[in-house]
Formats: C-alpha cells, sequence, structure tokens
C-alpha cells in the first residue's frame, strides 16, 4: 500500500525524489523519466545488445521479442521492444530499467537497478542491482537505437 | 496511466476476491510430441524409475523388513495415499510430504539409513509410491494442525522474492500460458512429481523444481525437503485440489 501511495504520488506530482539503494548512484525521477545518466561514462550499444542477450546478465529476452532478430526462443511476457526508441525517450527507457514499479506497482518487470525492498535474494546477488550502473546505460544506449519496427 | 493503475488494482482485486480460476496440469502444457512420449509408458522414462522403486519396496533391507511386509498388496493398500500428502504427522506436528514419510520409515521402521532427498532410491521409492494414486484426484488437508502450513505456504507463493522480485503467483497465476523464453508457463501445480525432466536427463523431485524457479529469480534456494518448501508444496497441493496424480509425468 505504501508502495502505491508513492507511485501515485509520483504520477500526479510529476517530479520525485530518488530513492538510492545503499551503494547505487543517486537518480532523481522526472515524470515518467530518470533524464540524466547514471555515472559518468556514456553507453554503448554494442555492449548493449549483448547484455540484452546475456542469460547471466540482463537476458531480457526471456520475457521480451523484437530486439534481437538472431535468438530463437524469445518470451512474450513484456512488450515487444521493437522500435522502442522511437516510442520512448532514453530517459523513459532508464526509468523502466532501473525500477519499473514507480510506475506501476504490480509489474512483472524486474527492477535492475535497486538493491533494497527485495526479499530473500540470493547470497551472490544480495546487496548488488542486477545491472550496474554502465550496463544500465549500455542497455540504454540500444534500446534507444531502435527506432524503426 | 493512472487508468492503467486502477485497472491494474481493480484486477489484482477481483483476482483475489474471486480466487477460484480453474488450475489445469502441467501436461496440458506440454507439445503434442512431449505430451505422446509422456503418455506412452514404453516411452516415457519416469517409469524406470517408478520400476527400481517397485524393487526396493519388495527387498528386505539388511535383517529388517521389507516395505511390502508392513504395506501387503501396495496396488490396493497405498492407492490414494499419496493424494493425501503433504500432511501433518500426527506424532511430531511436523509437515511431511511422501519423500518425507517414506524417509520416516525407513529410519524409524526399517532401522536404516536416511537414503536422501534426490538420492535415486528415494527417487525410485516416492515415484513408485506416487504412482500407485495415478488417476486419482488430490485431497490434501489444509485445516485443524495444517492450517499454520496452508498459510505459510500460500504467503510464500505471493510475496515478491528474489533480485528480479517476481512471485510464484505472478508467473503461475498471472501469466500462465504466455511464453517465458521458450517455456509455456503453467499453474504450477506439481501434479506429475516426481518428474522426468529433459533438462535433467533424469526423475527428479518437486523440491528440485522449486529450485529452479527459485534460482530463476535470483532468489534463496532452500534446502531439499526445507520447511518453506513443504509448506508451499502444501499450498501447490490444496491449489490442485481434484486434479490427478500423473506421476511419472515428462517436462521440458
Ligand atoms: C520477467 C519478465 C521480464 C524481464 C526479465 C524483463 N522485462 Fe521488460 N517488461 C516486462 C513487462 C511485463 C513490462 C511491462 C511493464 C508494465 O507495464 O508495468 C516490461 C516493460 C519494459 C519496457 C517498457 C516498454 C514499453 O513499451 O513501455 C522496457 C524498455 C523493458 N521492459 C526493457 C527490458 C530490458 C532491457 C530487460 C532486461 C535488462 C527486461 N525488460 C527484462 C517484463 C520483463
Ligand atoms: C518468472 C516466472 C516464474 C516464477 C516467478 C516462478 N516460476 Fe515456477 N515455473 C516457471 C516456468 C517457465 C516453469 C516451466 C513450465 C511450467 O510447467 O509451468 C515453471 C514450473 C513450475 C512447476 C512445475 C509445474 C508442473 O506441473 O510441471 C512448479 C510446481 C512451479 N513452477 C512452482 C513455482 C513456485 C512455487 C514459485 C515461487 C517460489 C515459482 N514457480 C516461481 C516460471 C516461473
Amino acid at each position: 500500500m505504501a508502495r502505491l501511495g508513492f507511485a501515485t504520488a509520483l504520477l500526479l506530482g510529476g517530479l520525485a525524489s530518488s530513492r538510492p539503494g545503499a551503494a547505487l548512484e543517486p537518480y532523481a525521477v522526472v515524470g515518467d523519466a530518470i533524464p540524466k545518466a547514471l555515472g559518468a561514462h556514456a553507453g554503448d550499444v554494442a555492449r548493449g545488445q549483448a547484455i540484452l542477450r546475456d542469460r547471466e546478465r540482463g537476458n531480457c529476452l526471456i520475457c521480451h521479442q523484437g530486439a534481437d532478430p538472431v535468438e530463437p526462443f524469445q518470451g512474450a511476457i513484456g512488450p515487444s521492444l521493437a522500435g522502442i526508441g522511437a516510442r520512448l525517450d532514453a530517459g523513459q527507457i532508464r526509468l523502466r530499467l532501473v525500477d519499473a514499479s514507480r510506475l506501476n506497482p504490480e509489474t512483472v518487470m524486474p527492477p535492475y537497478y535497486r538493491s533494497e525492498g527485495l526479499q530473500d535474494v540470493a547470497p551472490a546477488y544480495r546487496g548488488k542491482p542486477a545491472l550496474s550502473e554502465q550496463e544500465i546505460e549500455d542497455v540504454v544506449a540500444y534500446l534507444a537505437s531502435l527506432k524503426t519496427f | 496511466m493512472r487508468l492503467k493503475l486502477a485497472l491494474g488494482l481493480l484486477i489484482a482485486l477481483l483476482g483475489t476476491a474471486a480466487g477460484g480460476e480453474e488450475i489445469t496440469s502441467g501436461s496440458a502444457f506440454l507439445s503434442p510430441d512431449l505430451r505422446r512420449q509422456q503418455d506412452d509408458p514404453t516411452r516415457n522414462p519416469g517409469w524406470f524409475w517408478v520400476e527400481q522403486g517397485q524393487g526396493l519396496f519388495g527387498r528386505k533391507p539388511g535383517a529388517s523388513q521389507a516395505c511390502s511386509q508392513c504395506h501387503a498388496e501396495p496396488e490396493k493398500s497405498l492407492r490414494g495415499a499419496a493424494t493425501h500428502y503433504p500432511q501433518v504427522d500426527a506424532g511430531t506436528g511436523q509437515l511431511l510430504n511422501l519423500e518425507g514419510r517414506i524417509e520416516q520409515c525407513r529410519v524409524e521402521r526399517q532401522k536404516q539409513p536416511a537414503f536422501g532427498y534426490e538420492s535415486g532410491e528415494l527417487l525410485a521409492l516416492t515415484s513408485y509410491v506416487a504412482s500407485l494414486s495415478r488417476g486419482l484426484p488430490m485431497d490434501v488437508e489444509t485445516r485443524g494442525p495444517a492450517q499454520p502450513f496452508y498459510n505459510a505456504g500460500r504467503a510464500f507463493f505471493e510475496r515478491r522474492q528474489g533480485q528480479l522480485n517476481l512471485s510464484c503467483k505472478q508467473c503461475h497465476d498471472g501469466l500462465v500460458g504466455q511464453k517465458l523464453r521458450g517455456d509455456t508457463i503453467s499453474h504450477g501445480a506439481g501434479t506429475g512429481y516426481p518428474a522426468y525432466r529433459l533438462e535433467w536427463n533424469g526423475v527428479g523431485s518437486l523440491h528440485r523444481r522449486l529450485r529452479a524457479c527459485s534460482l530463476g529469480v535470483r532468489a534463496t534456494q532452500f534446502d531439499y525437503g526445507a520447511p518453506e518448501y513443504l509448506a508451499l508444496e502444501l499450498y501447490l497441493a490444496a491449489r490442485a485440489r481434484g486434479l490427478p496424480i500423473e506421476t511419472p509425468a515428462m517436462r521440458r
């Protein structure tokens, strides 16, 4: 319920303060986006595509299709990522990767840059976000480059 | 956006209020080929474990009695037994699944060292005993002393967990029939276990399957036979009430 209230406030208010994890970069949410890049280095499109495909890291294709013409088995749980860069700008994509529950408390989309408010996290992953700030930026750069359907 | 949020909430509320969606077996989500293989005893390798279990059942371990000496005519005396597991053990007040009951017989009545969870012997015996209930509807007790275990299992099922922050319910209730990579998500009924999984190249227990789902969301994997998974198993069995036991099933 607290989370729901929070998200509603976010939707009504537009601007919310950051909710960083222990060792995570702080970030500011503006509307439905995180306009500023996390960390200092620009994202790399090729690395981003590799992370998306990598089953140990992003493993995004378990749920999404449309972002990779090569991989044979792709899930159909999340929306297609084809042309995602034409629908959302980099800041909007960034928030959806960082913590989509800020927009939809019931979301199935995992939070890729969050380390708190999680339960029963396996020891190997505890206290860490699923993707580092650089990896988030790489994936953002790749998705933002997908402009055609 | 607000409309979507309100809709989501409404659906969530309706879901819990109605709560009566028909649960189907994992077999309903198999490819036609795998389904045919499962249903053909000459091509379903799970039956090999069942036969081994039948052999162990009739064999005396050392100087002790064989299972079959206490459970004569198991096709009759143990038919239906598996439909009532997990259940609370009257003596200890602990929740026991079929594996746990078999180990209890082994240690306390046969005075033999426990086989150990996921050992070939325990998988074989569990497969055999469960196979004696094939086609009979799941029917576990969830009230009385079982109630706290059932409640714990339900809470486990519904809570988000792991680094990927997903609950069992989000997948096995909300996303049934959808594709997760090459898998089609089922209701998570578990009524075919122990089952032969192609990925394992062998028969494994329900708890082994649960450990795979925990790993999938990067959550703590509890030990085989851990209280957390036992309670979860009771909740799954209660959710699957009325579904036939299909051991030995085949799964991807
Ligand atoms: C367990 C399933 C799952 C996984 C894994 C997953 N997603 Fe998602 N994703 C979803 C769902 C479901 C939504 C829709 C969210 C909503 O509406 O609340 C979504 C939404 C999105 C969106 C917004 C799409 C839009 O049209 O608004 C983006 C971008 C996205 N995901 C990218 C990714 C990337 C990149 C990864 C991996 C790093 C990933 N997802 C992993 C299920 C998943
Ligand atoms: C991200 C999605 C996801 C989550 C979360 C998840 N599972 Fe699964 N589960 C699957 C998939 C995919 C399969 C294999 C296909 C199938 O049979 O459903 C599976 C299989 C199963 C099965 C075997 C079903 C059968 O009858 O063969 C059981 C039981 C099960 N899951 C229970 C659980 C429980 C309990 C949890 C929570 C601890 C859980 N799952 C979390 C995706 C998930």
